[in-house]
């Protein structure tokens, strides 16, 4: 920020802004080497640098779109053996059985959404609560050291979360669902067997892992809300919680929605950390506490060893639908943040 | 100082220009001895330099299949179907054993003693408590818990499932039928854990809870393991030299292309849950160096080679084996004749 704030031409000095451009560290690799071609062009109206520019940020901005396209292209063409045997009836039956040939993705579609659903329920309310702390209520000098803690947590790799998760969640787990499993095991949502492991130990690990996600970016949305906003609100007598509920949330409010399509995604794709404690069993339960699989940790767990063409195949459109299910969701997600707002 | 660098830089180069690279990927099981092979082998014939990538079996045959490796490597046979798609006839060559062994949560329980039945019982999910007169009965100085089992299996695929449920497949009709044998299944029942490791630590915190791991990794972390009843009814306990007798029980019906399970073998003292591991080799391999290298290492793995076995847990081929191999190994053509 405070770099490109240094590059930016001071008010007035328009006139000369390839000389105002120079110190700037934007494009190095453009802007070298042209100079003495900037020159000799006598720098007025043609600049070679700006076609440059132009085709070297379009050319990078159009490989992502690329890139994308290759991923779902090749996903698509090399699940065909997969479509042609099982069709759409893959997407709604059940049976995963790598021996007998016999492939249905629900359970994993069901266990990936429900894992990042309750990993979502979870973290909401923790990030958005964290995120309002350090940015209303803390004053900066503590607020500053407890972000770059919390942006720690992100790089975090999600194969530790695992370990973690397999021996000190675990356990908590079976402890804590044991008891109420015992009370309340007559509500489906609620029964046992516990195991420790399972889809609410999976969605508390993701949980975890999505926080910092939405910590860090919702607190960089709420402290770019004006503080004339916040003057405002006080000065017409709100609270401080009236302030932040009325006034600085409502600003934030897509920003907000972004971190937690951020967080989502992550949740939606992570493997390792949830294979380590959802029990790998493709099997829908309506209990929280029984063990599920999840898309990606089917990829994980099965890839290496698929020795036949239709196995792999159908591993692959997991994928392609693991893909196509992001996609899905991050559109849905767009569209839930509201357009009036979305200037903020 | 600074010569005598530059001289040791430039020996280096020269080594480096003059080793031949010779690539290979599968199977993760054996990997620890395979590169303690290499390492070894390098240091012996410091011209040949064979990097292996333990990608899985599945990765080792397809990439042979593919051509983009040297040599694969593998858990389980490959299939004929399999076979038929290799444009060189790949020959299979066992390298070492394993074994698989049930590990267990039972609370105040030693070395439990298990029949092929109670096996696959518990993982079809027909027998479902601890003091089922399945268990119970063969295990009478125990007192089993009248708990719920808690089988785990591995998530991933992997050949060591390949190697239990192939047991399982042999002595229960109904496995076979419903269930069958790969790298990953259909478990009837059950929760998965990730790699040996997963399912130790699944097992080691779970009560009542059993699990199958290989026969290393349970005696690297020190975890009982019970004693399963073989063909001639006695309960043995999984141990190189166990595992070993049950190779050299197979080996009297050797086929010709060393495609063989050996579970389930017959024997007094042989160890029911064991399996060969295979290196694929192409029978015909034309770039000189690397056919002779290849060659080169194979004599030494079946002589010298099998010493550094016992050592990372693996049992060593027994002698007749071995003989039969050195055999097919002269069979590989080397050059493009």
């Amino acid at each position: 920020m405070e770099q490109a704030g240094a590059a930016l031409p001071p008010p007035g000095g328009r006139i000369r802004p390839a000389l105002a451009f120079r110190p700037a560290p934007v494009p190095p690799l453009a802007a070298r080497p042209l100079e003495p071609l900037l020159v000799r062009s006598g720098g007025r109206r043609w600049r070679i640098g700006d076609p440059v520019f132009r085709g070297l940020a379009a050319g990078f901005g159009l490989s992502v779109v690329g890139i994308t396209l290759v991923i779902a292209l090749v996903l698509f063409r090399k699940s065909a053996a997969a479509r042609a045997t099982f069709g759409w009836a893959f997407l709604w039956t059940s049976v995963w059985d790598p021996v007998f040939l016999r492939f249905g993705a629900l359970p994993l579609v069901y266990g990936t959404l429900a894992t990042s659903a309750i990993g979502l329920a979870l973290a909401v309310p923790f990030g958005l609560g964290a995120a309002i702390c350090l940015a209303e209520l803390l004053p900066q000098r503590v607020a500053d050291p407890l972000t770059f803690l919390i942006e720690l947590l992100v790089a975090v790799p999600s194969v530790v979360y695992g370990l973690v998760g397999i021996f000190v969640l675990v356990p908590a787990m079976r402890a804590l669902t044991t008891p109420i499993a015992a009370t309340f095991g007559w509500i489906p949502l609620l029964a046992g067997p516990t195991y420790g492991v399972g889809m609410l130990t999976a969605g508390v690990i993701l949980a975890v892992m999505i926080v910092p996600f939405i910590v860090a970016v919702s607190r960089e949305v709420l402290l770019a809300v004006p503080q004339s906003q916040r003057d405002a609100a006080l000065a017409l007598g709100a609270t401080r919680w009236e302030t932040v509920r009325q006034v600085v949330l409502p600003y934030a409010r897509s920003g907000i929605a972004g971190s937690v399509v951020l967080a989502l995604a992550r949740a939606l794709g992570e493997t390792m950390a949830v294979t380590m404690v959802i029990g790998n069993r493709p099997e829908i339960a309506a209990s929280l506490f029984a063990p599920a699989y999840t898309m990606a940790a089917v990829l994980a767990n099965e890839f290496t060893e698929a020795t036949s063409n239709l196995y792999l195949s159908a591993l692959i459109e997991v994928g392609l639908v693991l893909f196509g299910i992001t996609l899905v969701v991050n559109a849905l997600a767009r569209l839930l943040i509201p357009p009036e707002v979305g200037r903020a | 100082m600074l010569l005598g660098v530059a001289g040791v830089m430039a020996a280096g180069a020269l080594a480096a220009r003059a080793a031949t690279l010779v690539n290979g990927a599968g199977a993760t099981f054996p990997y620890p001895i395979y590169s303690k092979w290499f390492d070894e082998f390098h240091k012996r014939s410091p011209e040949a330099q064979i990097n292996y990538q333990s990608i899985g079996s599945g990765g080792g045959i397809r990439q042979i299949l593919e051509g983009t490796v040297d040599f694969g490597a593998s858990d389980g046979p490959m299939t004929d179907e399999q076979l038929a798609q290799a444009k060189i006839p790949l020959l299979h060559l066992p390298t070492v054993l394993g074994a698989v062994v049930p590990v267990y949560n039972v609370a105040g329980a030693g070395t439990l003693h298990f029949t092929p039945e109670a096996l696959a019982g518990i993982y079809l999910g027909t027998i479902t408590r601890w003091n089922d007169p399945a268990i119970a009965s063969t295990n009478p100085e125990t007192k089993l818990p009248d708990a719920a089992i808690v089988p785990v299996h591995r998530s991933d695929g992997s050949g060591t499932t390949y190697i239990f449920v192939d047991y399982l497949s042999k002595v229960s009709p109904e496995w076979a039928r419903r269930v069958g044998r790969g790298t990953s299944v259909n478990w009837p029942v059950g929760l998965g854990g990730k790699g040996n490791e997963g399912v130790a630590g699944l097992v080691k915190q779970t009560p009542d809870a059993i699990g199958y791991v290989e026969l290393i990794y349970a005696l690297q972390t020190k975890q009982p393991y019970g004693d399963v009843r073989n063909r001639a009814g006695h309960f043995v306990a999984a141990s190189l030299a166990s595992v070993t007798a049950a190779a050299d029980a197979a080996a009297a019906n050797m086929p010709a292309d060393f495609r063989v399970s050996i579970t389930d073998p017959d024997g007094r003292d042989a160890y029911p849950i064991a399996s060969f591991t295979w290196l694929l080799i192409p029978t015909r391999i034309a770039d000189q160096d690397k056919g002779r290298i290849l060659r080169q290492f194979l004599d030494w793995m079946l002589g010298e080679g099998q010493s550094f076995s016992s050592g990372l847990g693996y049992a060593p081929l027994p002698a007749s084996v071995i003989a039969l191999e050195r055999k097919a190994v002269e069979r590989i053509q080397v050059g493009s004749s």
